[in-house]
């Protein structure tokens, strides 16, 4: 069974129609990535998958359960809506980490905060925290910031502040991680330090959807290549056809524009 | 000279009583104020547009007319117009009527400051802290609360600084706060008239004071630069 099923998803922004029929599948442990112009709705898709959006038509499956149906979205409550996202984590193009909280402290607020909701927590608060501490050290050593964990973002490079956000979507164990255009607001050097990290998370068969315009990295770390323009699908399959051998003409023509 | 040495210690007796009425009246202010300016602040964000342009009148009324009318008309108002004084006789009602003319003058002002603040947080924090399946609640609580309190301390240290001078206003119904106490030995009080120095001395108060308040606004502002 796929790991997610998106059907149809529609959205407009007033007159403009920036989604016009998203479906796929993905299944478990593939690497998606989506690819495309600016404005072709790539983070709108994403943003909708992650409820930052609401799509006006269409459905979204995880697992076989619909999480999205836009007929009955309208009628659900904050906390449906909240556990229900939680199959997605979200790491964004300019990081978002809270300035306030340390490195460590940013992987697990939202656990903290989650922990309150437990029954029994009143009774297990330490265990619990304990725990949530164990696995949020864990995820900063695995992006290489074992030494890092006490510092504040602004004391942080770029690449240091997108790996703490990835560890921090990591914490809650979604199903599914998103990335939208993780290493735009890096420098060269800085993005090869975050692609090492996706890399080594692919290896790991993570799912992961990520919007890039690193057509190298998509070539090589990914399992399939979805190109969307003008709001549509136009092209899906492995990334050797897509980036390699593109069977439409609309791909062929934003491909080249890389080559020049 | 001699003459002023000798009235000394009656003045700085006199005027530290009416200090102490200025300093709370300031106090309360603040207390009162720095809450509700963030009701005001909400209610002017209000999606719900009513209750925004509504909230907006208020603010643009209140914060468009002197502080000085806004104190006649809430504490004449009632006695001559209604025929009956809410607010009670004497100091305790005057104290009364000049708080609430200045909590809801100084909630005014400090709402356009709460809301600049709240509105130059970027909305990806919301966002990061939404995905994360944090509530509303959370995020302006745990996550943009103090971002916007660091954003806001510059700003509202002015406003703070003019509210401790804006107290001797209430003087205009006789408050009996510092200025007032220094005008009465103009006119005679305590064995002493006609001296004016001690109205012009008050200033020392007021400067002393806001050092103080300075300070403290500067450890606050200290307090909070650990993060940017």
């Amino acid at each position: 069974m796929a790991i997610l099923d998106v059907k149809d998803i529609r959205k407009r922004f007033g007159s403009t129609e920036v989604l016009k029929g998203i479906s796929f599948s993905l299944e478990r442990g593939q690497v998606l990535s989506l690819i495309g112009s600016s404005g072709s709705g790539k983070t709108t898709l994403l943003r909708c998958l992650n409820f930052l959006e609401t799509p006006d038509t269409g459905s979204v499956a995880v697992n076989g359960e619909v999480i999205f149906d836009a007929a009955e979205h309208a009628a659900l409550k904050e906390a449906e809506i909240r556990r229900r996202r939680l199959h997605f984590g979200l790491v964004f193009q300019s990081f978002n980490l809270f300035p306030q909280y340390t490195a460590l402290e940013n992987v697990t607020l939202a656990g903290r905060l989650l922990m309150k909701e437990e029954p029994d927590y009143r009774t297990r608060k330490k265990e619990l925290t304990a725990q949530l501490e164990e696995r949020a050290r864990a995820l900063l050593v695995r992006m290489g910031l074992a030494d890092r964990m006490e510092n504040y973002p602004h004391q942080l490079s770029g690449g240091q502040q997108q790996r703490v956000a990835i560890a921090r979507a990591m914490a809650l164990q979604p199903d599914i991680l998103c990335f939208d255009e993780p290493t735009s607001a890096l420098d060269p050097e800085l993005t090869h330090e975050v692609l090492r990290v996706l890399r080594s998370l692919a290896e790991e068969h993570t799912t992961m959807i990520i919007v890039t315009h690193e057509m190298a990295f998509a070539r090589d770390v990914s399992s399939r290549v979805i190109f969307m323009d003008d709001g549509q699908v136009v092209e899906d399959g492995p990334p050797e056809q897509v980036l390699g051998a593109p069977v439409q003409e609309r791909t062929r023509r934003f491909l080249e524009s890389y080559r020049q | 000279m001699n003459l002023m040495l000798q009235q000394f210690p009656v003045v700085f007796q006199a005027l530290n009583v009416g200090f102490l009425q200025t300093l709370k009246l300031f106090l309360v202010t603040g207390l009162g104020a720095i809450p509700l300016g963030l009701v005001i602040a909400f209610g002017s964000m209000s999606r719900f547009k009513p209750l925004s342009a509504l909230t907006r009148l208020v603010i643009w009324v209140v914060r468009g007319t002197p502080l000085m009318i806004q104190l006649l008309i809430i504490y004449y108002f009632p006695g001559i117009e209604l025929h009956n004084n809410w607010w009670g006789g004497g100091e305790s009602g005057r104290f009364l009527a000049s708080s609430i003319a200045f909590i809801f003058n100084y909630a005014c002002y400090f709402s356009e400051i709460y809301r600049g603040g709240i509105q130059s947080i970027p909305k990806g924090q919301q966002e990061a802290g939404l995905v994360l399946g944090m509530t509303r609640g959370q995020i302006f609580y745990k996550v943009t609360l103090l971002q916007v309190i660091k954003r806001i301390v510059p700003p509202m240290s002015n406003e703070i600084i003019t509210l401790v001078k804006d107290t001797a206003l209430a003087r205009i119904i006789a408050l009996q706060e510092i200025i007032w106490a220094g005008q009465s030995f103009m006119r005679g009080s305590h064995g002493i008239s006609g001296a004016i120095w001690p109205l012009f001395f008050t200033a020392v108060y007021y400067l002393l004071f806001n050092g103080v308040v300075t300070l403290a606004l500067g450890q606050l502002e200290k307090r909070l630069d650990y993060f940017r």
